[in-house]
């Protein structure tokens, strides 16, 4: 039920955005991320966008995960 | 399955979690979607033995009480009605019938992936009321209050939503009270708490002394939020950590949460296998009463019996698992579920079935 999927916002018409996930397009809900700008991935949630991934927060936890070396 | 240098990172990960982990203990994953990618990716079989995971309540279309599934199907039986609900629901056995039997019977019951699709069929069906089952967690939650306020915005009068939603932190506040399981950590669930934040699960470590990690659902999200518990655990130093930065902010969707509390206000909440917990529900507020299907159609909550052997109420609350269940694989199988466990995509029963029985 609480399954959200990443997609990339291509366009934003007023609450409404055109998103995209593996090469397929639809529309969704931006009413509870009204700051997503296009280019942005959002999770997408029951047609509505949930939250903004925070792509320097991604790297982020790469770098951190790097450092757990193999001892 | 994990390519290139996920996998590197993984079994890093995984001999870190085996070096410091020197205890027998319990952590619960709340959600039915970490469930199934647990057993889905065989997590399970890579952590220490003495590391125990067992499966929460975090599945809506499990924990929806019986008594509540006999009103929707009551509901769906009014010819003026069009009831409009999340996918699983619709095969949840209920007391005596089940909305796909009630559909079956001529009643016109839709699959909607969204609340906006059901804004849609109301718009589309000026004559009839068009009735939104809102099943769901914080996730969900604010999505369907979105629906009523575009609903009001756009004077759309035939539109109702029956909330059934429910809330997170106040059910994992009743489990341990309960103190039917001992648990050590929590796993908590990623897209609630995109939304909620983090800050709703301190009283967690600090009335209870256990640890909490918010995950996402990668494997590699999962082994962190578990390394982030043994850490937690083994250091003594109970807390919040969020193992999902890239999507859950401390202070959660601040946007969703005011939608969220605009339309609904804290009430009650029966839950399968758990009972009436208080202040663990949402209802309409009293402004937005010509929305509510319960005050519209005067639905109550009532108590009603679980299926006979049904095991699904003890494994929501991690005594049990289904392997306990004499039901399991025999009487209760996809195909034929008697209980919601096995119903939902992310309930245990049905994970296990599907992607194999080890305890782990």
């Amino acid at each position: 039920m609480c399954l959200a999927i990443p997609v990339k916002v291509k366009s934003i018409h007023g609450e409404e955005a055109e998103v995209e996930s593996g090469g397929t397009s639809y529309k969704a809900s931006i009413a509870l991320v009204p700051e997503v700008k296009e280019g942005d991935y959002v999770l997408l949630h029951a047609g509505y966008a949930i939250s903004i991934i925070d792509q320097q927060e991604a790297e982020e936890t790469l770098r951190l995960l790097r450092e757990i070396r193999v001892i | 399955m994990m390519i290139g240098e996920e996998r590197i990172l993984a079994k890093n990960l995984i001999q870190e979690i085996f070096r410091i982990s020197s205890k027998e203990i319990n952590l619960m994953e709340f959600c039915g979607g970490h469930t199934v990618a647990i057993l889905k990716q065989g997590i399970r079989q890579l952590l220490p033995g003495h590391v125990h995971l067992l499966s929460g309540p975090g599945c809506p279309v499990c924990v929806t009480a019986t008594g509540d599934i006999d009103n929707i199907i009551q509901l769906s039986g009014y010819r003026d009605v069009i009831t409009a609900t999340f996918g699983d629901l619709i095969r949840v056995p209920g007391s005596k019938s089940s909305l796909q039997k009630s559909r079956a019977e001529g009643n016109d019951i839709r699959v909607v992936y969204s609340a906006l699709e059901a804004l849609d069929i109301a718009r589309q069906n000026p004559g009839k009321r068009v009735v939104m089952v809102g099943i769901g967690f914080e996730t969900t939650a604010p999505t369907v209050a979105a629906s009523v306020l575009q609903a009001e915005r756009e004077g759309i009068k035939n539109y109702l939503v029956h909330s059934l939603h429910k809330l997170t932190p106040p059910v994992m506040k009743a489990l341990l009270d309960s103190g039917d399981v001992k648990l050590d950590g929590i796993i908590c669930p990623g897209h609630v708490s995109t939304v909620i934040g983090a800050r709703p699960y301190e009283f967690i470590p600090q009335n209870y002394g256990i640890a909490c990690a918010i995950t996402g659902f990668e494997p590699l999200d999962i082994l962190e939020g578990i390394h982030m518990l043994v850490r937690q655990i083994e250091s003594g130093t109970p807390t919040v950590e969020i193992a999902y930065r890239r999507a859950v902010r401390p202070e959660g969707n601040l946007k969703a949460l005011d939608l969220m509390n605009k339309v609904f206000t804290v009430g009650s909440a029966w839950w399968r296998g758990i009972g009436e917990v208080p202040g663990s529900g949402l209802k309409l507020r009293e402004e937005y009463r010509a929305f509510d299907a319960a005050t519209v159609f005067q639905l109550t909550p009532q108590d009603a019996a679980e299926p006979a052997g049904c095991l699904c109420g003890e494994i929501l609350r991690a005594v049990k698992t289904p392997l306990d269940c004499p039901l399991f694989r025999k009487k209760c199988n996809p195909e034929q579920p008697v209980g919601p466990c096995m119903v939902s995509a992310e309930g245990a029963c049905s994970a296990y079935y599907l992607y194999g029985e080890s305890d782990g």
